[in-house]
């Protein structure tokens, strides 16, 4: 990799996650040293000392490349979000949760007061006799102390903020890191708005399995079922399995666990509800014949909007559950 | 109260934790609270998912230690099925669960709290870091630290094909099993050298810190002193554990208090709330919520390295339990209430998981062909419980007839500490921070110390690679007006 002019100069900021995404840039162990020689980190709070009014003060455009990961629940995340648009020349996504709402987003099947509810008041090792809540204005006996207000909804950064480029996965794999960064050092890079380091195929084409052309006859739970061939497609033998719509370059790591997909690398490219494209795959390949049939075929699949949608909530056609009022 | 101290000690801008101290008017400290500011809602949005899909959904509460929730959730739902796992399935779990105890044992003392005491407290925060670390011990050393840890991610690779948030463990035991004698003779390989690396991080601890008087005097000082109950996993010869067996508590003199299954954990953990925290405080139910207290009848608990070790009656392997003995002997006898000997206790675990993972991995029954069994029985209730690294973690599901789940409830390792964090940092501020003198950075960084014994998860401590959260505390006067600001970069 030939070294740019100028050392590049990087930003790394977390929001909603879980710091699987720190833990993945690891994963690319010693060339670290690598990007410690081509780049300078100006912002990271894992990393580097930079204080939040630091990057108020440079100019607008200053930083090279910053990456955000976590999705955008909370007022400080999307301030941090638009301050980083506006001080970076190339904002990139990474990681599920910044991408697509990723498992946060699975909250957007219910709403913050749902949620408040079920933590402060009725889990069943809960004491609260006199049904206190933790709330934003949270002064106590003359302290002042606040606490930051949370969203209903859990956001994707482009609901947000344009976003240049994305790097998929939940965490993404140490070659799509790795590969991403070698594509924004040589300028190798895509339109605006594509993936960076994953692959443009299916991950049916990394799978260790191989499709056999049969017909869906009827769907199991992982486990409750071992498929009798161990060689064949696991969604033609009746597991659900998110790999015929979703894009490549994990190297289908949970397939070479025996275990399907659940499409934490998004959606193909150029297709935009990941769920609705897994449906219409699996409807080309269900056996049965008559509408009836078909539909009790389909009606075993458990969870279709928590399965099919497991990391793509914020970004598919219903997003959330309707709010009342 | 005239003044306020904000510390914010992991990140200003995400706040996963915040300190905020309030003086008197004479500049000593009134008051301390500790605020987690945040929410996820797994245990609201995880209703009406199936079950055998939790643990591949709640490794996301954290993908620093994404193994803890996989295995307390798998776990679950084989209580929740009425499984028993055949031995290769159990072994198998345990294996991969005390191979990543090395990994992530080994990022917290080399790079989070080991700093402090190879370097030492009051050191220039400049070398003050894992970096600094590498300059003393040698520079290998850090090349290791990033082996061990990606070492332990090629095991979770190995058995649950992702290498960060896994997916190997089912309902009913592991969805692969270990039979390639490549990846076995790798496995083995690979422990033969965890092991090597324990007893040379144990050899660390001793030529650098245990040598010198001061630092033993620092650990069992005053300030870092908190005398409540204790909580941890033991085997069935009380033994600590970190996968499987019964949750023991022993109280501030180290007497039995409970020793509970885990279906039977409402009977001992309550969860207090606070109007000013989005996160809970756990206590001992039977005792009553007493409040931030300390001493004979405090319904506080910790649950760290450190009250595994005093909850056990030992170290179920060899190694392990010859340091567990010279821990005790050192620091004057069991119980150990000084909240840094955790460290030491920390490290004291990475030899006995690494004894543990060879053990295994060595044990015929890891490489069987049974590791996995289907369930026969309706889903209905189960809980599973393993130990953290940052405390004792329990999941409990209830399940409709076909395996979707109801109900779930979440006690995270790191939540159990909340109290205990709060109250440490409290004294740790009392006994440094005095009437009228400055607050200089080595004091603050003498502060946080007492927050990363526990290496709090929330705080993202992993996160920290350097080995020091940047902290800024803030001097304001009653109108709020900034009269001061130091800071430890």
């Amino acid at each position: 990799m030939e070294a740019p002019k100028e050392k590049l100069k990087l930003a790394f900021y977390w929001a909603a996650s879980c710091g699987g995404c720190e833990i993945s840039l690891l994963e690319i162990g010693d060339k670290i040293l690598t990007v410690v020689e081509l780049a300078d980190l100006v912002f990271c709070p894992c990393l580097v000392d930079t204080k939040y009014k630091d990057v108020e003060a440079m100019p607008d455009g200053y930083i090279d490349v910053a990456f955000y990961n976590g999705a955008v629940r909370s007022s400080e995340n999307e301030h941090i979000a638009k301050l980083l648009r506006q001080k970076s020349k190339v904002l990139i996504a990474y990681g599920s949760c910044a991408m697509q709402g990723g498992i946060p987003a699975l909250a957007n099947l219910y709403d913050l007061k749902q949620i408040k509810h079920r933590a402060y008041h009725e889990t069943q090792s809960t004491v609260n006799p006199d049904g206190v809540e933790p709330v934003p204005d949270c002064a106590t006996n003359g302290y002042a102390l606040t606490l930051p207000e949370l969203y209903n909804t859990v956001f994707k950064l482009s609901d947000k903020v344009k976003v240049d480029f994305y790097i998929p996965g939940c965490p993404p794999a140490r070659e799509t890191t790795w590969n991403a960064i070698e594509q924004l050092v040589t300028g190798n890079l895509p339109e605006p708005g594509g993936v960076l380091g994953a692959g443009r195929k299916a991950v049916c084409e990394e799978c260790p399995y191989e499709k056999k052309e049969t017909r869906i006859t009827e769907f199991h739970r992982p486990h409750t079922f071992i498929p009798p061939d161990n060689e064949q497609c696991l969604l033609e033998q009746g597991l659900v399995c998110l790999g015929p719509a979703t894009r490549s370059g994990c190297g289908a790591q949970c397939l070479q666990a025996h275990m399907p997909c659940r499409g934490c690398y998004g959606p193909l490219p150029d297709i935009q509800d990941q769920g609705a494209k897994l449906v219409a795959a699996i409807g080309s390949m269900i056996g049965g014949t008559g509408e009836e049939e078909i539909t009790g075929i389909v009606n075993q699949i458990v969870d279709p909007a928590g399965t099919l949608y497991r990391f793509s909530m914020a970004d598919s056609f219903m997003v959330r559950r309707k709010l009342d009022g | 109260m005239a003044n306020r101290v904000t510390i914010d000690p992991i990140t200003r801008l995400e706040g996963h934790g915040k300190i905020e101290i309030f003086l008197k008017d004479d500049g000593s400290v009134d008051n301390v609270f500790f605020q987690v500011p945040e929410l996820r809602g797994f245990e609201k949005f995880c209703e009406g998912r199936p079950v055998e899909e939790m643990p591949r959904i709640t490794t996301r509460i954290c993908g620093v230690c994404p193994e803890a929730h996989h295995a307390a959730s798998a776990k679950a739902c084989d209580a929740v099925y009425g499984i028993t796992l055949p031995p290769t399935a159990a072994k198998l779990r345990e294996f991969q669960y005390n191979a990543f105890y090395v990994g992530d044992h080994t990022t917290h003392f080399y790079a989070l709290a080991g700093p402090d005491f190879v370097m030492g407290p009051d050191a220039d925060p400049a070398v003050r870091n894992i970096i600094g670390v590498i300059g003393k011990v040698g520079a290998d050393i850090g090349k290791e630290v990033i082996r061990t840890r990606l070492e332990a991610h090629e095991i979770a690779g190995m058995l649950g094909g992702k290498r960060i948030h896994s997916v190997g463990m089912i309902p009913g035991g592991m969805s692969k099993g270990l039979t390639s004698s490549e990846d076995h003779k790798r496995a083995v390989e690979i422990c033969e050298r965890f092991v090597e690396f324990a007893k040379f991080t144990i050899k660390i601890v001793d030529d650098i810190v245990l040598a010198n008087k001061a630092y033993v005097d620092l650990i069992l000082s005053d300030p870092y002193k908190l005398v409540v109950n204790d909580m941890g996993l033991v085997d069935e010869n009380n033994h600590v554990n970190f996968y499987r067996g019964n949750v023991r508590v022993t109280d501030v003199n180290g007497k039995e208090l409970h020793k509970y299954a885990p279906k039977d954990y409402l009977d001992v953990v309550g969860e207090h709330v606070e109007k000013w925290s989005y996160l809970k405080f756990p206590f001992l139910k039977q005792r009553g919520w007493t409040g931030f207290t300390e001493g004979t009848d405090t319904a506080v608990f910790r649950a760290t390295p450190l009250s595994r070790l005093n909850a056990a009656d030992g170290m179920a392997t060899p190694l392990a339990q010859a340091e567990y003995e010279r821990f005790y002997a050192t620091l004057g006898g069991k119980p150990v209430h000084s909240t840094l000997a955790t460290n030491w206790a920390r490290v004291i675990e990475l030899l006995f998981a690494a004894e543990a993972a060879l053990q295994l991995i060595k044990d015929p029954d890891i490489i069987g062909e049974e590791h996995r069994v289907i369930p026969k029985n309706v889903p209905s209730e189960g809980v599973g419980i393993v130990e953290a690294p940052r405390g004792t973690l329990t999941h409990h599901y209830i399940t409709d007839e076909k395996g979707i789940v109801q109900k779930a409830n979440l006690i995270v390792g790191t939540t159990n500490n909340n109290g205990p964090i709060a109250m440490s940092i409290k004294k740790a501020a009392q006994g440094l921070i005095k009437a009228g003198a400055e607050i200089t950075e080595p004091i603050l960084n003498m502060v946080e110390m007492a927050f990363r014994a526990y290496d709090p998860c929330f705080g993202c401590a992993t996160h920290s690679l350097p080995g020091q959260m940047p902290i800024e505390v803030i001097l304001r006067d009653s109108t709020g007006k900034v009269l001061d600001r130091a800071s430890r970069f």
